[in-house]
């Protein structure tokens, strides 16, 4: 048996309290997600809606499958601004093949390859040369995975996919989209990843001392090379469900979704200083971002206007996720438990 | 004290979006007051391929003024970069308003075809304007021009500027600008005439409508090309950049730029000599058309069937024809803009 490393983390030497469960981040985040349907709903009749509240999910849904590995990138003190490029790239050697006469179905696993082995070429070129940083090596990616989708279909765009192939944007199990199911359906794998096994401790430990991980016995080369090869896998699942959206794909589908994907994962409480923050926080700034569109968008909002909203919400999330990790608030803590004395 | 952070930082959150809800509601125009005030007014919604173009903005203006004369309420969209998701997520959000109907500005004449088939399926009406989609994805689309003409007249004005000899570039929108594409198309069917021979196309770059990358790409333009005697940009953006990239170099009379461009932006230009004459037509005519077709389709007098007839308002009758690539409704000739006219116009867009 493999010698194992469970970091125990200061919080759970902490006693139990209500009070610190509620004033989690992730409880806040419920609490923002909250306000907007409330608003929204103020705002527009539309909105409360059962079938235009799981309809606008097709919407926001496409990227968010690249959130549950970029969290663990982040945790990791690490970045992949390659995921775009990447989409599209598996994007389009998935039509590339179907249009030279392979069956959908196998065209559907070479997309989900290519996703893997862009990701893979990231964690190896990560791990390999360990003086560029992470954004340096997937800025590179990014510019050659693009390049790449460009060089293979120039300005042109592939369609013509069979029927069946529509289903993954469009269609609904029991009312309930497809993406919307195979979302939760992740979102319970990553978490279980994440935060029940080995694996997933083993990324925090990673990102809370990577040297200490490293003499403690843990393979961080190995550990970086799964989760950008996970990071990959994503990006080619969030691929098939962008291109079956739009019935046909081009070189610049997916542009500038790696920012709209940090954009989550730093909305979720993932610090970029590394191991802090979790799977629920980022899964439930997936839904306030894209509600707060959808909802902002029934109301006709200017475009510019939303992006302000959530660079502000962003701003305030870094912020009091880096307030509650700085010394001031273990102050205020010994303060309060005086007085409680 | 953490408590009252948190509630502090909720609280202002919560402001801020109202505010900011409320601020886009009032430039929305005419919103609908409260939940319900709508029942009478019909939706018309239109939307651009971004934000922040000032040829979208005159064409929006022109569909609100026709929408307003017809008594409907009008929307207006766009995202904020020129992207089909952007796109397909506004036509998402409108499906769910129920309007009535949906005027576009495809960025992509296919990628929009299963959305735009959904809101149909629903009964909205839609049609296309400027930037056309593919057939199957509209029930009609309003053609500024005809695209042949477009293309054929930007080569015999850049052969009469440079007396039909040297070499020329194109510097387009983005790569899949369908309009922009079918005129490129017939410009190098044209320089295919035997009175061109002497003329050369060298290169078709893309500026994407952004103003730095149109600027960019003129630099290497004429970097890679120092001989290249003209640039013919079709588009309002492109024509403008390589406009201010000719002057700043000082290259005035020695690289000639045409094309088509918003007489406003272009004034200085054509009066400076850098661009003798351009073309354009009248975007807000444009949307004006659209707006009265749209109402047509609402209203049931045109289904976009080739034949159907209707009014537009000031611009009198017009009718639906067939062409290759579904049934258009054509809105007139390219207008030319030169050193005589371009003060009349240049304040009304």
């Amino acid at each position: 048996m493999e010698p194992r490393f469970e970091p125990r983390t200061i919080s759970s030497y902490k006693e139990f309290s209500w009070k610190r469960v509620f004033l989690k981040w992730e409880w806040l985040l419920v609490g923002i997600l909250l306000i907007i349907f409330f608003i929204n709903s103020m705002l527009s009749p539309y909105f409360l809606n059962y079938f235009n509240i799981t309809d606008a999910t097709r919407s926001f849904l496409d990227k968010a499958f690249i959130v549950f590995p970029m969290v663990m990138i982040m945790l990791m003190r690490e970045i992949d601004i390659s995921v775009g490029s990447t989409v599209a790239l598996s994007s389009v050697i998935m039509a590339t093949v179907y249009s030279m006469g392979l069956p959908m179905e196998l065209a559907i696993i070479v997309c989900l390859l290519v996703g893997a082995l862009c990701g893979y070429i990231n964690g190896y070129l990560i791990v390999k040369f360990k003086e560029l940083s992470a954004v340096i090596v997937t800025l590179s990616t990014m510019i050659l995975y693009r390049g790449i989708a460009y060089m293979m279909l120039e300005d042109q765009s592939i369609g013509g996919f069979p029927s069946w192939f529509t289903y993954f944007g469009w269609g609904s199990i029991a009312t309930l989209p497809f993406i919307l199911i195979v979302f939760i359906l992740l979102s319970f794998i990553f978490t279980l990843l994440l935060h029940k096994t080995v694996f997933g401790r083993n990324i925090y430990a990673i990102g809370s001392n990577p040297n200490a991980a490293r003499f403690s016995g843990v393979n961080v080369d190995k550990i970086k090379r799964i989760v950008y090869t996970l990071a990959g896998l994503m990006a080619a699942v969030t691929a098939i469900f962008l291109t079956s959206r739009m019935g046909s794909t081009r070189p610049n589908i997916a542009n500038m979704y790696e920012l709209d994907v940090i954009a989550m994962v730093a909305l979720g409480g993932i610090s970029t200083a590394g191991g802090k923050g979790n799977m629920y926080g980022a899964i439930i700034a997936v839904f306030v971002i894209g509600y707060l569109q959808y909802g902002l968008g029934l109301i006709n909002i200017p475009a510019q206007i939303l992006l302000i909203i959530i660079g502000l919400l962003l701003i305030m999330s870094v912020s009091i996720t880096n307030l509650k990790s700085s010394r001031k608030l273990t102050i205020f803590k010994k303060k309060n438990k005086e007085q409680v004395l | 004290m953490k408590k009252l952070f948190r509630s502090g930082v909720l609280l202002s959150l919560l402001c801020l979006i109202l505010a900011a809800c409320s601020g886009g509601q009032q430039s929305s125009g005419n919103g609908d007051e409260g939940s319900s005030g709508d029942s009478g007014k019909k939706k018309y919604a239109i939307v651009f391929k971004s934000e922040g173009n000032p040829y979208g903005e005159k064409q929006s203006e022109g569909f609100k003024k026709a929408v307003e004369e017809v008594g409907g309420e009008v929307i207006l969209r766009a995202p904020a970069q020129p992207t089909v998701e952007g796109q397909i997520s506004i036509i998402e959000e409108l499906i769910s308003q129920k309007v009535d109907v949906i005027a576009i500005s495809g960025n992509d004449p296919d990628a929009l075809q299963p959305v735009l088939q959904k809101a149909m399926n629903q009964g909205i009406k839609v049609l296309s304007l400027d930037s056309a989609v593919n057939k199957d994805s509209r029930m009609v689309h309003v053609n500024q021009a005809d695209p042949e003409r477009v293309g054929r007249i930007q080569i015999e004005a850049v052969a009469e500027m440079i007396n039909f000899e040297g070499q020329i570039a194109i510097l387009s929108a983005t790569s899949q600008a369908t309009n922009q594409n079918i005129w490129i198309e017939w410009m190098k069917k044209e320089l295919e005439e035997p009175e061109y021979s002497k003329m050369e196309l060298v290169k078709v770059a893309y500026g994407d409508d952004l103003r730095d990358k149109s600027v960019s790409e003129t630099e290497a333009l004429l970097q890679s090309y120092p001989d290249l005697k003209a640039i013919i940009a079709p588009t309002t953006v492109g024509i403008a950049a390589a406009s201010k990239v000719i002057q700043d170099k000082g290259l005035t009379g020695k690289v000639i730029v045409t094309g088509l461009g918003l007489p406003s932006e272009m004034a200085e230009y054509i009066k400076s000599g850098v661009s003798p004459w351009m073309y354009l037509w009248n975007p807000i005519d444009v949307g004006y058309l659209s707006g009265y077709a749209a109402h047509a389709l609402v209203e049931g007098e045109i289904t976009g069937e080739a034949g159907d007839k209707f009014t537009a308002g000031d611009l009198g009758e017009y009718e639906v024809v067939e062409t290759d690539s579904g049934t258009e409704i054509l809105l007139g000739d390219p207008f030319k803009f030169d050193v005589e006219n371009i003060d009349e116009w240049k304040d009304i867009y």
